[in-house]
């Protein structure tokens, strides 16, 4: 007879609980009144200028939103290409996919020059615009993450999970490509006009997502004294350096791409070479910190058994995803943009008015605080989700999750 | 009681039966003059009233902009763009930093001085949105905020916009700005906001008024420079169809194809 997995509601002390809880409310609290702050003060308290326009809350929002859905593949793994052993992983992936896509759009819409038009944003579409589109895949997406929370935990829902199930992972891919595609597809903009960003976005997202996952999994675990087997979090980890090394890959054939490109070879100098802050995030940031360190963490023979160093090399990866992020949306707006082939820009408007130059970009602290702000949004719904509802296995041990069958949820 | 409400009854009868009859009179005698009206103005309906017609693809407007005469120094220009939409109003935020504010002030007009690295050559020119045929920025745009007159000329309903700045990405020309500050001082001709995009739009206000001119033409004419040529490039009779083809003149990032409706010579 095939084995069942016991969901139980988180059981950490109250007043840890609520200790938790009220620190992740003053985190949100805080970004909120950055958000306020900005607002009514508008967009001149940050960084951003008419060089940068997108800072440092569109980074926060593209890796929330890009590890939403690749928090969801843990489910699909389970679910889809049908392993019993991720079986019991797949509640905590549709709930952290949710909550992670509703705070990271919380901080994009936190960031509009105008959020309190978001209803316009909602009513008048234009369907040429891969943002438009979003607004669908997006909305789309926590539709269908509920609609699969819902056959993975009501037994009259559970015929459906493999069909929902890979609604929800050609969705997700979807999602990833339209994210990748807001910048793959701008023209005027040497760093994003190719199509390998969107590619690249869908392999970044099943890193990042996988190494949040995994932290999100080890902490609540931890705090309820729940056990992780060895094998599961081996399982956890190898497919983590698997994903980051994809990471990699894509990275170089990106960069390979642009240098084969002879019009391209003054961006790749200034990202690879002498582009500063973002030379030192993508070699150190982006390749050692998120690429590299993880990769020999997880391969170690002794380090990769150590669920503290695996943990560690979770924290390199979301690092080094931030760094990745940093280098892809305000690195290529501070590289300048080259209308003047073979000419060289002496003047550009007023003095100050940057064109043709490296535009200058530093991230002020409204915009790190309703980053963060997000981020602690993402952690809230996490935290009151599994404890009000069953959505982590009782135990992860070896012995309880081997010979699941295909079967169970 | 009763013979009470058969009073009140009739006497509203009456009002009604007055009523009725004036309403008809009325909507009869503006319907009959409404045709008049129509029939009347048939002919040159297109050229009526100009605030009151919708803009028509008659014309496209653009703009020939001779390097040769642009006179290094000289910003009469962007000066008159300032003024005449207001952008001389802005200031800068009390605690920002001069550096960053001169990259954050709305700009929709700016000199541009360029020197050719092979041969040294330094060339002039006012740059402005180029007012393309194919606007990436409109494209782009997730609410249609961005949007493209049916006279080509490319520019933001600012009450749709919602400040997503994604169009400032998609420029290729750097032609666009965000209101990163509270406007305290505005034109009722230009009306600005904190929170959205912002750009050239050839002068809307003019044109629909029935006027041909912008001010930044008439201010570098005014000059004594006329680097800047402004006119209707359907038209094959208008003296700027005839510069365009007098002399050889390219669109800037002509590798994209966007027909822009602003030409250079001499660059």
């Amino acid at each position: 007879m095939a084995k069942r997995i016991v969901y139980r509601e988180w059981l950490i002390r109250p007043e840890h609980y609520w200790g938790l809880l009220a620190a992740l409310a003053a985190v949100i609290a805080i970004g909120g009144t950055a958000a306020l702050y900005m607002e009514h003060e508008g967009h001149w308290v940050t960084g951003m200028t008419n060089s940068v326009v997108w800072g440092l809350p569109h980074v926060f929002a593209v890796f929330l939103i890009v590890a939403a859905s690749g928090a969801l593949n843990i489910a699909s793994i389970g679910t889809v290409f049908n392993k019993p052993d991720y079986k019991p992983l797949g509640r905590l992936s549709g709930l952290l996919a949710a909550a992670m896509l509703v705070a990271g759009l919380l901080v994009l819409v936190l960031d509009l020059g105008r959020p309190d038009r978001l209803l316009v944003a909602m009513t008048t579409y234009n369907f040429t615009s891969i943002f438009a589109w979003n607004i669908f895949l997006y909305t789309g997406f926590l539709a269908i993450t509920i609609a699969y929370l819902w056959t993975m935990a009501e037994r009259k829902g559970n015929k459906f999970q493999r069909p929902v199930g890979t609604f929800a992972f050609l969705w997700r891919l979807a999602l990833t490509t339209g994210t990748g595609s807001i910048f793959g597809f701008l023209v005027g903009r040497t760093a994003y006009d190719t199509a390998i960003l969107a590619p690249m976005f869908v392999v970044m997202s099943f890193a990042y997502g996988l190494a949040v996952y995994i932290l999100v999994l080890m902490a609540s675990f931890d705090w309820d004294g729940r056990p992780i087997g060895p094998a599961m979090l081996k399982r956890l980890k190898n497919l983590l350096g698997l994903f980051v090394a994809s990471v990699l890959y894509f990275t170089l054939v990106y960069h390979l791409t642009n240098l084969y490109g002879a019009k391209h070879a003054d961006l790749e100098s200034f990202i690879l070479m002498s582009g500063g802050i973002y030379t030192v995030l993508f070699w150190l940031g982006w390749v050692v910190i998120g690429g590299l360190l993880p990769l020999g963490i997880v391969y170690h023979p002794d380090l990769g058994k150590d669920r503290n160093w695996v943990a560690a090399a979770c924290g390199f990866v979301i690092l080094g995803g931030f760094a990745a992020l940093y280098v892809v949306i305000i690195g290529s707006q501070a590289y300048p943009q080259e209308m003047f082939p073979g000419q060289t820009v002496l003047a550009f408007g007023a003095p100050g008015d940057i064109g043709g130059a490296v535009a200058p970009y530093a991230p002020s602290l409204p915009e790190l605080l309703l980053g963060i702000g997000g981020v602690g949004v993402a952690m809230l719904i996490v935290a009151v989700g599994i404890r009000v509802l069953q959505f982590l296995p009782e135990s992860l041990a070896d012995s309880e999750v081997e010979g699941l069958s295909g079967a169970s949820a | 009681m009763k013979d009470d409400n058969r009073q009140v009854d009739s006497d509203r009868r009456r009002f009604l039966g007055a009523a009725a009859v004036a309403a008809g009179s009325v909507t009869g005698g503006a319907g009959v003059a409404a045709l008049g009206a129509f029939s009347a103005g048939l002919p040159e309906s297109a050229d009526a009233s100009p605030r009151t017609e919708p803009v028509t693809d008659r014309h496209r407007w653009g703009m020939l902009v001779d390097t040769s005469k642009c006179a290094d120094g000289c910003t009469a220009c962007v000066e008159a763009c300032d003024q005449e939409n207001g952008l001389g109003l802005q200031s800068e935020p009390f605690g920002d930093n001069e550096a960053k504010w001169q990259n954050q002030r709305a700009v929709w007009i700016r000199k541009v001085k360029l020197q050719d690295n092979a041969s040294g050559h330094v060339t002039n020119l006012p740059l402005m949105c180029q007012h393309c045929e194919q606007p990436p920025c409109v494209n782009v745009c997730p609410t249609g905020a961005s949007f493209k007159r049916a006279d080509g000329i490319v520019m933001v309903d600012r009450h749709t916009c919602i400040g997503c700045r994604y169009c400032i990405m998609a420029c290729p020309y750097k032609a666009r700005s965000f209101i990163h500050e509270r406007v305290e001082q505005k034109l009722t001709r230009a009306p600005r906001g904190i929170g959205c995009v912002e750009s050239c739009n050839l002068c809307a206000h003019r044109l629909d008024e029935g006027k041909t001119t912008t001010a930044c033409q008439e201010a570098c004419t005014a000059g004594g420079h006329q680097a800047i040529m402004f006119g209707d490039l359907k038209d094959p009779t208008s003296p700027l169809r005839q510069a365009l083809a007098a002399q050889p003149n390219r669109q800037i990032r002509e590798d994209l194809q966007l027909n822009t409706g602003v030409r250079y010579a001499g660059l």
